[in-house]
């Protein structure tokens, strides 16, 4: 790989990465596992004038809990986000999703904070962290904030992480006993998703009560089908309920269009894997 | 494995040996071209053109010459290059219509990845940075990419000054040939009589890239008496030949090196532009100059393969008897003519009749040029089309016809009693048991339990479909009886040489001129030697890939190492056995009659007075005392010459789960029961097939080079251009069964190209197999999941897109990154 000439910065601390980002101006970019970047620089599609790589920096790679969350730091790898247990145990559809992301080797080196602040609609981790109302840690010179799924992802590659500032964490509430699956549809298997569908379920003595659907690659974010989530609540998890839910599948949703997949097929496979997902989930 | 014949000889051979090679190719010791630099080496890079045709009004080198670290930038007129055309060695056709390809672009572009100017620099770095600042100005033209438009009189033309775009168009009639009957008469037949048939068809083999694994490299050192070329190449006697032919570098002053290559395909036999800029900028600057490419330069300046449209006629009685098969091909072969590509279609055309007997055939292709990278040799090379054709047109036929379609093909293939057979197109097939194969896999594969599973889900109208597919392949390979490729006026013959040594110590070094890149040749070769010697497996050295260690070969493509470059070395390897024989005798007082030789020993009959190999050896070193009239050594060279090709054949059966509801095609079984003769190692033949099978599969489903309106590459990277995985493929049974090749003297067939020429077709036969029902009758290569979507679609009457194939794809190559315009935060 040859990529244009940049500067290169290796800090050891959140703040120090903080001060650098911001010495280093607006054609600054961030390395976290580098999946995403490096093929961009290698085809000098991008040319930052510096890198700050964050794989220096310990706390990041922190996984932890309290009460209410699970707190994944922003540079813990696929890999170990998804064989991590307080992950399996409390929020299992993040650790669904990550299982499909591209290959072992790309698991062990791209990072959670990485794919999501990347924001690609076709990544498969926007989805999860919507449905399951994640919450990003972003840390600025003026401290950290707090920002909803919601609010995070705001079109392709464009997140809430504003200039000058990182994403340190995501922290997601427990869904301990909630059921869970994440249903991809790729061309190939390391490929990213043509179409995706996140579902986590809470069923009560065989009825859904509560339901959390986020789409991959249906739009310019990752989009939360709150239509299908009402169709379910309420009902017992079997197939028809599952394909009448599936029917609100593309309510909210812009299907993009693209070889492998028009905007029609797209839509159809939407809401196939929204039923499927479904009935997977509730198993 | 399944052997049924017995091998001919005992012990190594049959042996499933891990290779040796492999400990230093996984374990890192491998060496590269892009290994080697000599020291005070310079590094280029090469300014590509980003357009598919255009005028250059003009090149703007200042800011590239003044970049750091930087020595040079030149184009063809700066290096008087101008003139220079790089070869093809192969006119299809007296008028074959054959442009000038330039090592670099003069005055206009014709393929988008053209390259256009070359930075010379200190490093490979700088080298890249300053390509960006050189400044080409281009007046862009329409390109033309549709090879059946082009090929119409009054088409826009790619070169103008040959007045058309059709290169050449090659024939082979049967009826003319006296070999077989009338195509036309047996067409016209058909259409007068009610009881027979009548199959027309056109199919689409879409272009591919042979995406071997280790990019192009080449190191040019000029600071020796000869000039030492170091490449990432197939083919490095050719290589030399072939510098001379284009820069008259006298071929003695030449010194080639292929050295650890990493795969090829077919994709590495070229002549490349980039090679013979090295060459002449290494004379001009007198430094050593390396050039390694970028996977992207790879995947659109490599040449790409197949890409024909195939309009097919096939005639039988009603009775399911072949009567005539007619096949038209247009086959694109980019902007200029790769060093073999016109005679890539050609090397198919004698396989459209495959193992059937069918009386007539008549073949015809037009070459064409369009401004698209170009075409040439990709695994299995011509034989891939006709074998999918023919197939395809068996299962057609059955269709027409409401049969079974084994039962259609053993009613037309040449049974086992009929070998040696001599087919329509004037072939003879040595041996082959196509009964057999096919038993095997039948067993195997479980067909009747299959075809009761595919009839309940039918019945059941499930949204899980179930498909079988059959291809009951042969091919010829064994490239090649040189008499024969001078009928084909190919340019160069089909032998290969070999040399056998044995050293004072008893060790064996043998040089092959068949320069492996991946496919285990050394341990191969070594097994052969150990037992025609009669010496240990790890005595033998096989040495190879330097046109100064093994000086004459003619290198590795279409399955021939084994079947022409392994003979050569058996029949050396008798030679040293003669020579040693005639000293062991003498050793030992008796005549040559009274010895035999096994298991390494010279024997006196009936006694237990012998000599072993390596004693001989080391008496034919030392010289003190050896027989009058001969020369004290052993050393024996043997070059050979095929009679014929190699016709291995098989039987492949896939069975696939395709689901209505997203169109995906799930592969569930498959199973192959291949005849490649006697089988050297058949941990390697396993691996060859695997790998074939692969392949084969990857066109079916997964791989297509698309071209948007502009004549741009749309998927030039490994995100984009979806080769599969493992973990896209199911786990496959393979099996041998064997009738030894009656034209080698150890009965062997070629297997390199087996698996991808045979598989295509199963796959494509299975999927329609499975929604044939349905209302579906074609879908088109790849079969994608959305192409199978459609097609339902289209079956039951929906309206739907078109499926576009020409845009970026966000969401399957870079996420839903757009080269054409990166934007947006990447972390």
């Amino acid at each position: 790989m040859i990529p244009a000439k940049f500067d290169y910065v290796r800090p050891s601390s959140v703040e120090e990465a903080v001060s650098a980002l911001q010495s280093a101006g607006e054609d600054a970019k961030i390395l976290a596992g580098g999946q995403s970047l490096l093929p961009v620089l290698r085809l000098r599609m991008a040319a930052p004038s510096t890198i700050i790589d964050l794989g220096g920096i310990p706390e990041l790679k922190r996984i932890g809990e309290d009460d209410q969350y699970v707190m994944v730091g922003a540079m813990a790898t696929h890999h170990e986000v998804m064989r991590n247990d307080l992950v399996t145990r409390h929020v299992e559809l993040i650790a669904q999703a990550t299982e499909t992301v591209a290959d072992p080797q790309v698991r062990h080196r791209g990072t959670l904070g990485g794919a999501l602040a990347h924001a690609d609609p076709a990544g498969d981790l926007g989805a999860a962290a919507l449905a399951l109302d994640a919450e990003f840690v972003i840390l600025g010179s003026g401290g950290t904030r707090l920002v909803t799924a919601q609010d995070f992802f705001q079109d392709y590659f464009t997140t809430a992480i504003g200039e000058g500032e990182i994403l340190t964490m995501i922290r997601f509430p427990k869904y301990t006993g909630w059921k869970s699956h994440y249903e991809k549809f790729n061309r190939v298997a390391q490929a990213w998703s043509m179409v995706a569908v996140a579902v986590a379920l809470k069923v009560d003595g065989g009825t859904i009560s509560e339901a959390r659907v986020g789409l991959t690659n249906m739009g310019s974010t990752p989009i939360r089908a709150t239509g299908v989530e009402q169709a379910l609540v309420g009902n017992a998890a079997g197939p028809d309920v599952a394909k009448a839910a599936a029917e609100h599948a593309l309510e909210g949703t812009s299907a993009p269009s693209d070889a492998d997949a028009a905007a029609d097929y797209r839509e159809h496979l939407a809401k196939v894997l929204t039923g499927r997902a479904v009935l997977a989930a509730a198993g | 494995m399944t052997t049924t014949a017995e091998p001919t000889t005992t012990g190594e051979i049959g042996k499933a040996r891990v290779r040796k090679e492999d400990q230093r190719l996984i374990t890192g010791r491998s060496r590269y071209t892009d290994s080697i630099t000599p020291p005070g080496t310079v590094h280029i890079a090469v300014v590509r053109s980003t357009i598919a045709r255009a005028t250059i009004t003009s090149i703007d080198k200042s800011e590239a010459e003044k970049a750091p670290g930087v020595f040079g930038v030149y184009t063809a007129a700066d290096l008087g290059a101008e003139e220079v055309g790089l070869p093809c060695a192969w006119p299809i056709t007296p008028d074959q219509k054959a442009p000038q390809r330039p090592v670099l672009a003069v005055g206009r572009v014709n393929f988008s990845g053209e390259g256009v100017a070359v930075v010379v620099a200190r490093s490979a770095a700088a080298a890249r940075d300053a390509a960006e600042l050189v400044e080409v100005d281009y007046e862009p033209l329409d390109p033309v990419l549709d090879m059946e438009a082009a090929a119409q009189d009054g088409a826009e033309l790619v070169h103008p000054d040959l007045g058309t775009n059709v290169s050449a168009t090659w024939v082979f009639d049967s009826g003319q040939a006296g070999t077989g009957g009338d195509v036309a008469e047996a067409i016209k037949a058909a259409e007068a009589d009610s009881d027979s048939v009548v199959v027309r068809r056109r199919f689409r083999q879409q272009r591919l890239i042979p995406a071997f694994m280790e990019p192009r490299s080449c190191v040019v050192d000029p600071t020796g008496e000869q000039l030492t070329i170091w490449a990432a190449t197939q083919v490095p006697h050719i290589l030399r030949t072939m510098t001379t032919v284009t820069l008259g570098v006298p071929e003695s002053k030449l010194r080639v090196i292929a050295p650890d290559v990493g795969g090829g395909f077919g994709g590495k036999i070229g002549v490349l532009p980039e090679e013979m800029l090295c060459v002449l900028l290494a004379q001009k600057l007198g430094k050593p100059v390396k050039w390694t490419e970028t996977r992207s330069e790879c995947m659109l300046t490599a040449h790409h393969a197949r890409d024909q449209i195939q309009d097919l006629v096939m005639t039988a009685k009603k009775d399911g008897t072949i009567t005539g098969f007619d096949v038209h091909l247009y086959a694109d072969m980019g902007a200029y003519l790769g060093l073999v590509g016109p005679g890539v279609p050609i090397l198919g055309a004698f396989m459209f009749n495959a193992i059937y007997k069918i009386p007539a055939l008549k073949f015809t292709c037009s070459n064409v040029f369009t401004n698209k990278t170009l075409t040439d040799a990709y695994r299995g090379a011509g034989r891939p089309e006709a074998t999918f054709a023919v197939e395809r047109m068996l299962d057609e036929l059955a269709v027409e016809l409401g049969r079974d379609p084994m039962e259609l093909r053993e009613q037309n293939w040449i049974s086992h009693e009929e070998f040696p057979f001599t087919t329509v197109v004037g072939l003879t097939y040595d041996t082959g048991n196509y009964e057999q194969a096919t038993q095997r896999a039948m067993e195997l594969f479980d067909y009747a339990g299959l075809r009761r599973e595919q009839e309940e889900r039918r019945r059941n109208n499930d949204p899980v479909q179930l498909g079988i597919g059959i291809s009951t392949f042969t091919e010829m390979c064994g490239l090649a009886p040189s008499r024969v490729l001078g009928s084909l006026d190919y340019g160069a013959g089909g032998w290969e040489a070999a040399n056998v040594r044995m050293l004072a110590t008893g060790k064996v070094e043998v040089t092959t001129g068949a320069s492996a890149h991946g496919q285990g040749h050394e341990t191969a070769f070594s097994q052969i030697v150990a037992d025609k010697l009669g010496v240990p497996f790890e005595d033998v050295e096989i040495l190879h890939g330097d046109t100064q260690v093994a000086p004459k070969g003619l290198d590795t493509y279409g399955s021939r190492s084994l079947v022409v470059g392994g003979i050569a070395i058996v029949n050396a390897a008798d030679k040293v056995i003669e020579k040693a024989k005639k000293i062991a005798a003498h050793l030992l007082e008796a005549s040559e009659d009274d010895l035999e030789f096994g298991g390494g020993q010279f024997t006196v009959k009936g006694t237990d007075k012998g000599k072993a190999i390596q004693e001989i050896a080391f008496a034919a070193f030392m010289a003190h005392d050896y027989p009058e009239g001969m020369e004290p050594s052993l050393d024996s060279d043997a070059v050979f010459d095929p009679e014929n090709f190699s016709y291995p054949h098989g039987t492949h059966l896939c069975a696939m789960e395709v689901d209505t509801e997203t169109g995906r095609v799930a592969l569930r079984k498959y199973v192959c029961v291949d005849d490649i003769g006697n089988v050297i190692n058949p941990l390697i033949v396993e691996g060859q097939v695997h790998g074939g099978l692969a392949q084969g599969i990857a066109q079916a489903l997964f791989e297509e080079a698309n071209y948007d309106d502009q004549g741009t590459l749309v998927n030039a990277t490994f995100v984009d251009y979806t080769v599969p995985s493992a973990a896209d493929l199911p786990s496959f049974t393979t099996e041998t069964v064997s009738t030894p090749s009656t034209t080698n003297p150890l009965g062997v067939k070629g297997v390199g190209e087996a698996g991808t020429i045979a598989s295509t077709p199963a796959i494509l036969n299975g999927v329609l197999d499975a929604v044939r029902h349905l209302g579906v009758d074609d879908i088109e290569m790849p079969t994608t999941s959305q192409r199978v979507w459609r097609a339902l679609q289209v079956a039951k009457g929906h309206s739907v897109q078109e499926t576009p194939s020409d845009t970026h794809s966000p969401g399957a190559g870079l996420g839903s990154i757009d080269p054409n315009n990166p934007k947006g935060e990447v972390q």
